[in-house]
């Protein structure tokens, strides 16, 4: 009657724009949580995947949203797995710190969706969503934690050939 | 069943002695065990347990206590654990939740992370009665209680972080006093509770307040500093 849940993973992504550049000292106390916090997100129930630069141990070299914003794209098995990750475990103690390293978001910074399992978002993908979430609000396409989907209505909103496709890339 | 309906099952003080009880264990308590605990027989344990459930308040399940399993292990026991959903009653009517969730929204698109955790901080210290820091972690679990964050003490072991090789205690907080703002508004509200504890316990006392979340309970924890070690 429903999917099976690994018949689909979590993606999710955002930015954040630097008040500083990255060797600043104003941003070293964030630079140095990278590796631990990123340690812990890989070692985390759940994780599927996240995006890193070839040669690199992360992906805050990667700036598709403008020199000043870095990201952050990932894949989880489930929206509880991405939110325990994010919301409940010491990642929450560097989030609660996000005003000493970066600007006040106007606009969406993060954006949810269902991606079949297997499937590793690119960063094209990942910018895209985000312009839809933006340009349009939540949808079962792109949506936001208070306004998250499950992967069943994302399944049937695809079938069903939604208007959003047509901002597809 | 209507909040106040619920409420006033609490009324009996077995029952809600009873109540106090499993929610305090944080885990599934079976009928002796309760029975035990508020000192009353099986039978009215089981009667109260049931009522509870019945209002909503306990929800409760059948587990094999023993961990037997097959033939020969008998009947699974009727378990109980506190409700997840929140009771409230305030008369006259007043709705402080959805207050507390637009100025958190507010709050959250305005970016006022750090006015928020200094007048959380000072709230924090104005409630402490004395001038000095709380003296210790056992002072630290009373006060904590007397504000509803149900605190327990844990061992290090599962915790560490730091601390190589110790065993000091880390007393953790089973209940999130904001939980439903906390779950709209994590870094912003999470961060302005530690502020609010690391008021209420004072800088550089004997005790501190850090941050070290997981799930199902308050983020913050607390521990015996070690600034004399410096």
């Amino acid at each position: 009657m429903t999917a099976p849940q690994h018949a689909f993973h979590f993606a999710q992504f955002n930015v954040a724009k630097l008040l500083h550049p990255l060797d600043d000292p104003h941003t070293a106390s964030f630079v140095e949580l990278l590796d631990p916090v990123n340690a812990s997100a890989d070692a985390a129930p759940g994780f599927v995947w996240r995006l890193a630069e070839e040669g690199a141990s992360d992906a805050t070299g990667m700036r598709p949203a403008g020199e000043d914003v870095i990201v952050t794209l990932s894949v989880w098995e489930s929206r509880q797995a991405l939110w325990d990750f994010t919301y409940r475990s010491g990642h929450l103690d560097a989030m609660r710190r996000r005003r000493e390293w970066f600007e006040r978001h106007v606009e969406a910074h993060l954006v949810l969706w269902w991606v079949p399992a297997g499937h590793l978002p690119t960063l094209d993908e990942a910018m895209e969503r985000l312009a839809d979430l933006r340009a349009n609000g939540p949808s079962p396409r792109a949506f936001t934690f208070a306004s998250a989907y499950t992967a069943e209505e994302a399944a049937r909103h695809l079938t069903s050939g939604a208007a959003g496709d047509t901002t597809a890339a | 069943m209507e909040d106040i309906d619920a409420i006033a099952a609490l009324q009996d003080p077995v029952r809600r002695r009873l109540y106090e009880y499993v929610a305090a264990q944080g885990r599934e308590v079976g009928r002796n065990e309760a029975a035990d605990a508020a000192g009353v027989t099986r039978t009215l344990a089981a009667h109260h347990l049931d009522k509870l459930a019945e209002a909503g308040l306990l929800e409760s399940g059948s587990r094999r206590l023993t961990g037997r399993s097959g033939p020969g292990a008998g009947r699974p026991a009727k378990v109980y654990t506190r409700a997840r959903e929140e009771r409230t009653v305030s008369l006259p009517a007043r709705d402080y939740r959805t207050a507390a969730e637009l100025l958190a929204e507010a709050a959250e698109e305005a970016g006022l992370d750090t006015g928020l955790t200094a007048a959380a901080r000072r709230r924090g210290a104005a409630l402490r009665d004395s001038t000095a820091p709380c003296g210790d972690l056992d002072e630290a679990m009373r006060l904590l209680a007397t504000r509803g964050y149900e605190p327990y003490a844990a061992g290090a072991s599962d915790d560490t972080e730091e601390a190589p090789g110790a065993t000091e205690r880390v007393v953790r907080l089973r209940n999130c006093p904001f939980h439903a703002v906390a779950e709209r508004f994590p870094p912003l509200v999470c961060g302005m509770n530690l502020a609010l504890l690391e008021g209420l316990l004072g800088t550089d006392g004997p005790v501190r307040a850090r941050m070290d979340a997981r799930p199902g309970e308050c983020c913050v924890v607390l521990e015996a500093s070690k600034n004399n070690e410096h």
